[in-house]
Formats: C-alpha cells, sequence, structure tokens
C-alpha cells in the first residue's frame, strides 16, 4: 500500500492497519459472543430442569397415630387411619382426609406396623398404646402444600382439592402431621399411575439391560469392522462404497433403525415386542456406524511407522495390526464406543417404533421382560396430564443428564490416562 | 535358511531351498556365508567380491503410473557397508525397500526384475516375507520405537519368532543385541523405561538393537542419522563399523561424507537408475560419470 510519495510507517493508525486490526476485534467479539450465547443457554437449560425437578425429590408425609397391637384389616385400618386423625369415617370429612392419603396408605401401614412389631427393641410407643405413622400423601395434597395455588384475585384456593379436603389438610398442618421428605419412591419404584408412587427404577434397570445388548452387539462388530476396513480391505470401489454407506448410515434419523427393528426383529424374527433384546439390538443398529466411524478415526491416527517397524521385525500383518496398532489405538476406540453408547442412551425414537413406549408398573428381571427405558419414560411423563408427573419428568432427565454427563468425563479420561505419547 | 512359506519359524530350520534354485557353482566360501553369520565370521576378503550378498538385477519399480526405479542391477558384497547416495526422490530408498519387501504393503506397487539373496529369488511365489524380513531387518529414517518398554522394544521380534525357548534365553538375546547395539550400558538399569522416552539417537540405537535381536544377515539403513545431532551420529557410524563384521548392512544416506566414512561400497542413483557402483574410495576420488562428480562436488542435488 506504499504509492509512491506515501512514506512508511509502522504506526499503528496507518488506515490500512486500522481497517485490519478492527476486523480482528470484530471477529473475536462475535466469537465471544457465540460462545457466551451457547452457554448461557446451556445455563439456562439446566437450572430450568433442576428448577422443575426439585418438587419431584420431596414427598410430603401425613402422620397418623394408629394402635400398633390391633391385628386388624384393610378396611379396619382405614377406619383407624380416620379416627386417628380425629374423624369418624362416617364423616364426610374423615373420607376426605382419607383422600390426601396416596392410594396405597392402608398397605404402607400394614408394612410400617409389622415392622414396628417386629422391631428389637420394640418401638416406643406413645399414649393409648399407639404409634405415629408416617404415610405417603396423595400428590394433590403434595402439590397444594408445596405450590400453595393462588386465585387471579390473590386468594388461596384449593387447586384440585375439595374444600373438605383443603380444611382436613390445614388441621393436620396445624398439628405438625405434614413433613417433607426425601421422594424415596421415586428411586425405588417402577412407574405407577399414582404419580406418588411413580419411580424410575425400572426405566433405570431397562436402560441398563438394553444398553448392554447395545454394547455387546455394536462394539465387537463395529470394531472388527474397522479393522479390518483400516488395516486390511484392499483399497478399491467396493470398500470405497462400504465406506461411504457407512457415513451415511450415521447421519440417518434413528427413527428409520426403529423401522428396520419394527420389521426385521419382531415381524421377521418374531421377538418379543418391548422388550430390552429387541431395543438393544435396534440400538445396535443404529451405534453401529458411530463406532466404527470413531474406530478408524483412532487406527488412522496411529501413526504409519508404528506398523512399519513391526512388519519390519518379520510380525504379519495380523500381528503387526493386533499387537501394536490396536492397543495404542484402544482409548480412542473406548471413547468413541462410549459416546456412541451415550447417544443410544439418550434415543427414544427408534425404540417407540418396537413397542417400548408401553406403560409398563414392574421391573424387567430380563432382557425379554417388557420394559422402558429412562428417554421413554421422560416422554410418557411429560405427555401426562398430572402436574405432578411433569416434575418427575424433570427429575428424570437431570438424572440421564447426569448419566450421560458421568459418560462422557469417563470417555475423556480414558483418553487422557490411556492415550499414549510418543 | 529357506524363506519357504512352509518353513517352521523357529531359528534351527536350516532346510534349503530347491537345489535348482541355485547356482551350480557355490563354494564353500558361499555356504560360509549363508550360514548364519555369527557362527562363522569370515573376515571381509576379496574372495567374497564373486559371491555377493545380495543381487538385484533389471529391478524396474512403478508407484501407480510412476516409475520409480528403471532397470537397477546392483550387487551387494556380504559383511561389508555399502551406502546408496544420490538426490532426493532418485530411488534409493525405493531400491532399499525393496531388498526386504517393505514395498508390499504399498497398494499401487508393481515390481519386475529379480532381487535374490545367496542366490534365493526373494520375490518368488513361495517366499515369506515374514521369515524374509526376519532375516532382512530395517532401520527407519526416523527412530520409531514401539511406546513399550526398552526390554519389550528389543524382545518384541524374538518373542513373534519363537526364537526363546526360556524367558532367561529372551533375556540373554536383549542384553546381547543392546550391547551390540552399544546401548546396554546406558540402559541396564532402566529396562522397563518406555523406549520413547529415550532420546533420539538412543532411540535409533534401540531400533538397530531390535534388528539385531532377529539375527539378521543383512540390515538395511534408511537415512538412520538424519534425525539425529552429530555426535549421535558419530556414535551410529561407530556402531556401523563394528557391525560391519557380522551384518551385511545397505545404508541410504544423504550425508556424502558420511557415506564416504562408513562404507566399503558406493551405489549412486540419479532418476530412478543406478549411474555407478564402485568402491567407496573410487567413488569419491575418481567418479567414472559425469553426474556422480557433479553430485559429490554439490554441484546439484
Amino acid at each position: 500500500m506504499t504509492a509512491a510519495g506515501e512514506r512508511f510507517t509502522l504506526k499503528a493508525t496507518a488506515p490500512d492497519m486500522r481497517r485490519r486490526r478492527r476486523a480482528e476485534r470484530r471477529f473475536r467479539f462475535i466469537s465471544q459472543a457465540a460462545l457466551i450465547l451457547a452457554g448461557a443457554v446451556l445455563v439456562l437449560l439446566i437450572m430450568t430442569i433442576a428448577r422443575n425437578s426439585v418438587s419431584a425429590f420431596r414427598q410430603l408425609e401425613i402422620g397418623l397415630d394408629l394402635p400398633l397391637s390391633e391385628e386388624t384389616g384393610r378396611a379396619s385400618l382405614k377406619e383407624a387411619m380416620a379416627q386417628a386423625a380425629g374423624l369418624s369415617l362416617a364423616e364426610d370429612e374423615g373420607r376426605a382426609l382419607l383422600a390426601l392419603l396416596g392410594g396405597r396408605a392402608a398397605r404402607e401401614a400394614a408394612r410400617q406396623r409389622s415392622a414396628a412389631l417386629a422391631a428389637r427393641p420394640p418401638a416406643p410407643l406413645g399414649e393409648g398404646g399407639k404409634a405415629r405413622f408416617w404415610l405417603t400423601a396423595s400428590d394433590d395434597a403434595d402439590l397444594f402444600l408445596k405450590e400453595r395455588p393462588a386465585d387471579s384475585a390473590g386468594e388461596e384456593t384449593g387447586g384440585r382439592l375439595s374444600p373438605l379436603q383443603k380444611k382436613a389438610l390445614a388441621r393436620l398442618e396445624a398439628e405438625g402431621r405434614t413433613r417433607f421428605v426425601l421422594a424415596r419412591f421415586f428411586f425405588v419404584n417402577a412407574d405407577s399411575r399414582e404419580p406418588e408412587y411413580a419411580g424410575i427404577r425400572a426405566a433405570f434397570v431397562g436402560s441398563f439391560l438394553t444398553l448392554l445388548i447395545t454394547l455387546v452387539i455394536s462394539f465387537p462388530i463395529g470394531m472388527l469392522a474397522a479393522i479390518y476396513l483400516e488395516s486390511f480391505a484392499p483399497k478399491n470401489r467396493w470398500t470405497d462404497f462400504i465406506e461411504l454407506n457407512i457415513n451415511n448410515l450415521a447421519a440417518i434419523p434413528s427413527i428409520i433403525f426403529g423401522l428396520l427393528g419394527l420389521r426385521l426383529f419382531l415381524d421377521l424374527w418374531g421377538l418379543p415386542r418391548s422388550t430390552p433384546l429387541v431395543g438393544g439390538m435396534a440400538l445396535a443398529l443404529m451405534t453401529l456406524p458411530t463406532i466404527i466411524i470413531a474406530t478408524r478415526a483412532a487406527l488412522a491416527a496411529i501413526p504409519a511407522y508404528i506398523q512399519e517397524a513391526a512388519l519390519a521385525l518379520g510380525a504379519s500383518s495380523m500381528q503387526s495390526v493386533l499387537h501394536h496398532v490396536v492397543p495404542l489405538a484402544l482409548p480412542g476406540v473406548m471413547t468413541g464406543a462410549i459416546i456412541g453408547m451415550a447417544r443410544a442412551l439418550g434415543e427414544t425414537a427408534p425404540l417407540l417404533m418396537i413397542g417400548m413406549v408401553a406403560f409398563i408398573a414392574a421391573q424387567p428381571s430380563g432382557f425379554t421382560d417388557p420394559a422402558t427405558v429412562l428417554p421413554v419414560q421422560i416422554y410418557l411423563w411429560s405427555d401426562s396430564p398430572e402436574r405432578s408427573f411433569s416434575s418427575k419428568a424433570s427429575a428424570a432427565i437431570l438424572i440421564l443428564l447426569l448419566f450421560l454427563m458421568a459418560m462422557n468425563a469417563l470417555a475423556v479420561y480414558l483418553r487422557k490416562r490411556y492415550e499414549k505419547r510418543w | 535358511m529357506s524363506l519357504e512359506k512352509s518353513a517352521p519359524a523357529s531359528r534351527g530350520a536350516a532346510s534349503r531351498g530347491p537345489a535348482s534354485r541355485r547356482p551350480a557353482s557355490r563354494g564353500p566360501a558361499s555356504r560360509r556365508a549363508a550360514a548364519p553369520p555369527q557362527e562363522a565370521p569370515p573376515p571381509p576378503s576379496e574372495t567374497k567380491e564373486e559371491t555377493p550378498k545380495i543381487t538385484a538385477s533389471e529391478l524396474n519399480v512403478f508407484y501407480g503410473e510412476t516409475q520409480a526405479l528403471s532397470d537397477v542391477s546392483l550387487s551387494i558384497g556380504a559383511k561389508r557397508v555399502t551406502a546408496l547416495i544420490g538426490p532426493s526422490g532418485c530411488g534409493k530408498s525405493t531400491f532399499l525397500r525393496c531388498l526386504n519387501r517393505m514395498n508390499d504393503i504399498i497398494a499401487d506397487c508393481r515390481i519386475d526384475g529379480r532381487v535374490e539373496i545367496d542366490g534365493e529369488d526373494i520375490y518368488a511365489e513361495h517366499v515369506d516375507s515374514v521369515l524374509l524380513r526376519k532375516r532382512v531387518g530395517m532401520v527407519f529414517q526416523k527412530p520409531n520405537p514401539f511406546p513399550k518398554s526398552i526390554y519389550d522394544n528389543v524382545a518384541y521380534g524374538p518373542r513373534i519368532h519363537n526364537m526363546a525357548a526360556h524367558p532367561s534365553h529372551l533375556e540373554e538375546i536383549v542384553e546381547k543385541s543392546l550391547r551390540r547395539a552399544g546401548l546396554w550400558g546406558e540402559v541396564r538399569d532402566r529396562l522397563s523405561d518406555s523406549g520413547t522416552d529415550l532420546s533420539g539417537g538412543q532411540q535409533q540405537r534401540l531400533c538397530i538393537a531390535r534388528a539385531i535381536a532377529l539375527n539378521p544377515e543383512v540390515i538395511l539403513m534408511d537415512e538412520p542419522c538424519s534425525a539425529l545431532d552429530p555426535i549421535a551420529t558419530a556414535r551410529i557410524e561407530e556402531l556401523l563399523d563394528e557391525l560391519r563384521d557380522r551384518y551385511t548392512i545397505v545404508i541410504v544416506t544423504h550425508s556424502m561424507q558420511q557415506a564416504a566414512r562408513v562404507s566399503q561400497r558406493t551405489g549412486f542413483f540419479h532418476l530412478g537408475a543406478l549411474v555407478e557402483e564402485g568402491a567407496t574410495d573410487a567413488i569419491f576420488t575418481n567418479p567414472g560419470d559425469r553426474r556422480t562428480q557433479d553430485y559429490i562436488t554439490g554441484r546439484f542435488g
């Protein structure tokens, strides 16, 4: 830019320089803004989920003083429960009180009583041979105390509680017979129609069994295919064609794999519907390309001179690959496999196609039991009309996110720990 | 020793190749040359001139459409250092890699012609490249130890070829190889350290030890000092002087001083052809070809 007559200058204010510096600052600003925006969205997402999920981890319990000694049936237990609140079951308020308790309150009470009777030393008794039983409250009562719904005028309303139920709950609260505890059932129960008893245990076990099938199928097949393609396959049009299609498969919408699974595994092979076996197989189809691509990348990253060195020592091709290249590539291979598994863990669409969307109230005990998985459970809960289920969905999302983060952290750790530098 | 695929991997199998493949006029001297070198180390003498260790005749190599070597015929004498010099891309490394069939792993590489080691055609149908490479070791331009322990680097070859009957024998092989490579004193206390933790020169000597551990007859070296500093280079050159008592060494080098220092014979390659081959002294003092003269006087290359 030094035209004739213009003198050389090193000043930063030279017009051309100013323009270039400005462009550089602009580029840096835009990049940083993009980064901050992405970070903010992520924080917002996690905070929203966390806030929505908090109420799912707390559960209202109602304390009743029940006689310990009496051996009673469920009907009389209900009577006793009403009496314990100072009411008669004949009264409307007595029935309203029972409606505040969860649908399995009588069963809970019976179990707590036998536990208290069996306890050595026996539990300390209050007056009249009674002991305090803490029973899970219904989701309506739970939600009422958590949210204190108000109408448009700011007056407290009953929410989904009837006026009588609201009155009974207010009395229990005044007597100190309500408390919030950690929602144990959320962790140990299977899904349920009643939100206060619904948990993620079955979905968790289902996810575990499904991923196990996915891993067992896709890891060995994917790894062997990748090793063959990368190290042994002749370079010709056929291998190019296969490579191209593996890359295409990785980009296919996952629901297509569900359709394939539906047709192949359920219709043609007649495997049992809604099971971890079939779900795992469908997810394995989806994960295979990911694992093959990651493994090939890891193998290709090993310098060729390592294999040359082995060949020059008279190692056969297989020895040079299996003794040297594969062990060195293993951290990368594991990372790829874990990333693939993490993707499979979060996948819903293919599982919907093979019927894992059903309501399953029992924990699967094997690969051929009907089961559901975490993301499908989230989908089912978020679709449900009860408000309590939506907070459970958030809580399940949080747990799913935690597992995904743990898996990714493991991948990073494996790479850092075992990757050899040379 | 035969290169036949059916030959057992163990070292003791000294079965001969088909008799018809051998030249009829093989004297006792050539037998000795074919025997494992450490058992009968004859001093380098002029009589071996007639029975070269390696004979390449009319060798043509193509990478796809590109011809990398054209009509190269070269005989390499046993128990001496032969240097191959020439400008980059002249085919000397290609030639070297033909001698242990390392070009086999390059997909579109095509080789015409004949390479014989002790009279046996190494490109014959029945030859197994694994057995060939056990007899013809190689040291590369960039030191390339495995990212394993020093011990495992040296022991790898003997292990895959089942050369050691028991662990103590393997230890002996490792020690002997490291001693011959002049590395034992420096690494004897740290055999379990990674080979990649050594300095560049040490790594290259480790690679030499790794090649020696197989007890090869020929060692090919592809610019073994190009990545090393002058001191490490001097160390390797000293080593070459010691090693030529036992092994036939072919070294590709870009340094003409190095060729002059370490070799007894020198071949000059240019544009894929062997221009001239002869005693190193003669090549450097009285080259027969104009191109050789230009190259060694630094007029090109």
